[in-house]
């Protein structure tokens, strides 16, 4: 009787948990709830995917009112896949944030961080399982307004403005969601997904709906921070809390690509955007330049965070890279990148979140000698590293083998030969790191202190995602199920819409 | 002519569009920013209270001897909307609240000097 509410449960548990945990006042209590509602979630989040990989979708009538007149929710093995990365990663950075803001975050506004981690939960999970695109834009704005929160939480005052840069990029991206869904709704009549997919098969190409679909993908291309609209997310990355920033370089920017992924093969399919709008030439020139420019930015930066979320910029080009093949194997390794990626820069962002609490710094001489004086997380540093540059037996390696296998397939060589180009620089960019960290002595910054190991509890959360790393990319069968699944489930609806006609 | 007249609610959804977006972009001043993005947001309430229109629809409240009625889910989108652009403002003021008593300026080239000196 229960299961059947299971997939509302994601948005519903951590948006119920979010005011009680102003409520109960205590950090401490506050830090229990929020992560025992997390794991809540993760474990329905996986439920859901064995369920949608084995029964195809699922879909729940929220309140009783039937699609296409009430608000559907609607999970595919694509939603499940992401969401349970969500949710998981959610779990993994409640877990470690317990030590970890305590140095970094008013001890005050402690529960205002479980209840903002919490609503932005609410709304990432929301986005991930509606099939209501205006109900998209809502739950965009509740995620998005509890990320401007979380990021202006940090210590240095430099964080405020970070914040309300994001906040204003933010909301103009939202407002071009807005513009382009009232677009479609102008021409069609529909907010419901499938509804809208099938209404838009029926023009052959339409100025407004043409118009709309630029909006959205302008709206979206500044959420997930593609070239050249990522401005904001550096300066965010860098000064939010450490726990912040692992949260939101592995999830948020997820999401929005999740987002373009469903305005692309869902709503108006693949053909009318690839085909008819040539869509495909414009994103991939864009991911190949944020996949160089950005790489070439992480190598020069001082301050390591800095480094990292130039780093996911450019890694967000990969995933664009994979959609904008326009095949079935790119789809499924652009949906890949996102599973793996998200699990190597949350770790990578704890790794230096632990160096922040040990030293007090997050600038590369910081990292001097840590070698010795760190070794556990500098050795979870360095495997999540060489996941980012794609070294075999880790995600990396992965998710550029089926990129690679993908632009082969359809004859491009040039961007095959770029996506390993661009892993050259990644090895730079790491490399440096890794140096300072194995074969400097100590600088000036941390010489004459006594830096130990990072606590358990950040310790423990920060290996969980290495060892998920190294074990789905010696075991890939359950990650590329799930992304086959999802993109075959993505492409298929396309082929039956364009069947129809 | 008559392209212009005809559709004058749109031309002014458009007009008002720019002139937000380009206090956007070109204002110093955060809260003036804020005001930008608040007209910006505007006009898309306006927009879609416009899609709402059906020729010739009256209210969309039951009564005797009325068919038409204009499409009511529009505005009730927007009301969500409103709300949401709300909240936005909401906490883009409280973010200058902060950047004021932590830079003494709200003023973009002043704290961008400070900044710099860190």
């Amino acid at each position: 009787m229960f299961v059947q509410h299971f997939p509302v449960l994601p948005i519903i548990l951590p948006l119920i948990a979010a005011p009680l945990c102003i409520l109960v006042g205590r950090s401490h209590l506050a830090w229990i709830l929020a992560t025992l509602v997390s794991a809540l979630s993760f474990y329905v989040s996986v439920d859901l995917l064995l369920t949608t990989i084995e029964q195809g979708v699922l879909s729940y009538a929220i309140g009783g009112w039937e699609p296409p007149w009430g608000i559907e929710i609607r999970i595919d093995a694509a939603s499940a896949m992401i969401l349970s990365v969500v949710t998981g990663i959610s779990t993994l950075v409640l877990v470690y944030a317990k030590e970890s803001i305590v140095k970094e975050i008013d001890s005050r506004q402690h529960t205002l961080f479980y209840t903002a981690h919490l609503l932005c939960l609410t709304g990432l999970s929301g986005i991930l399982s509606t099939g209501d695109a205006f109900n998209l834009f809502v739950f965009l704005e509740i995620s998005s307004l509890a990320t401007y929160t979380l990021v202006s939480l940090g210590a240095d005052k430099r964080c405020l403005t970070a914040a309300f840069r994001y906040l204003v990029m933010g909301t103009i991206g939202a407002t071009f969601i807005l513009i382009g869904v009232g677009m479609m709704y102008m021409k069609t009549g529909t907010l419901n997904m499938i509804d809208l997919s099938a209404r838009i098969a029926e023009f052959d190409s339409n100025r407004t709906l043409n118009t709309g679909l630029a909006f959205i993908l302008v709206g979206v291309s500044i959420k997930l921070a593609l070239f050249p609209l990522h401005m904001w997310l550096p300066p965010a990355y860098t000064h939010a809390p450490s726990a912040v920033s692992a949260f939101l370089a592995s999830t948020a920017t997820k999401v929005a690509v999740y987002v373009m992924v469903r305005f692309i093969f869902t709503i108006y399919g693949a053909e009318y955007v690839f085909y008819t709008m040539s869509m495909d030439i414009i994103l991939l020139v864009l991911a190949i330049v944020a996949i160089f420019k950005c790489s070439f930015m992480a190598t020069v930066q001082s301050n390591v965070k800095t480094m990292l979320a130039y780093s996911s910029v450019a890694q967000i080009g990969y995933m664009i890279l994979g959609i904008s093949l326009a095949s079935n194997l790119g789809l499924m390794a652009g949906l890949l990148h996102i599973f793996n990626h998200a699990l190597m820069k949350g770790a990578l962002f704890m790794a230096v979140g632990a160096v922040l609490f040990r030293t007090g710094s997050v600038d590369i001489k910081a990292f001097q000698g840590l070698g010795k004086q760190m070794p556990l997380t500098m050795a979870a540093f360095t495997i999540a590293g060489l996941s980012i540059i794609g070294v075999p037996l880790t995600v990396g390696f992965v998710s550029k083998w089926y990129l690679v296998t993908a632009a082969l397939e359809q004859q491009h060589w040039v961007v095959a030969f770029l996506v390993l180009l661009g892993s050259l620089l990644a090895i730079v960019y790491i490399g440096r790191i890794l140096e300072a960290a194995y074969f400097k002595k100590p600088s000036q910054l941390t010489a004459g202190k006594d830096i130990k190991e990072a606590p358990m509890l950040m310790l423990v959360p920060m290996w969980g995602l290495v060892i998920a790393n190294i074990y789905f990319g010696i075991d890939t069968s359950l990650s590329v199920t799930a992304a086959d699944s999802a993109a075959q489930w993505l492409t298929q609806a396309v082929t039956e819409t364009g069947a129809k006609q | 002519m008559n392209f212009i007249v005809e559709h004058y609610n749109y031309w002014v959804v458009v007009f008002l569009m720019m002139v937000g977006f380009y206090i956007v972009i070109s204002a110093n001043n955060l809260v003036k920013k804020i005001v930008g993005l608040n007209v910006f947001q505007t006009s898309v309430f306006m927009m879609y209270i416009s899609i709402g229109k059906v020729t010739g629809g009256s209210a969309p409240i039951a009564a005797e001897g009325i068919t038409t009625y204009s499409n009511p889910l529009p505005h009730v989108l927007i009301l969500t909307a409103i709300v949401v652009g709300v909240a936005t403002t909401a906490v883009g003021l409280a973010l200058i609240v902060r950047i004021k008593r932590a830079y003494g300026t709200v003023e973009e080239n002043e704290f961008e000097h400070k900044e710099e000196l860190i």
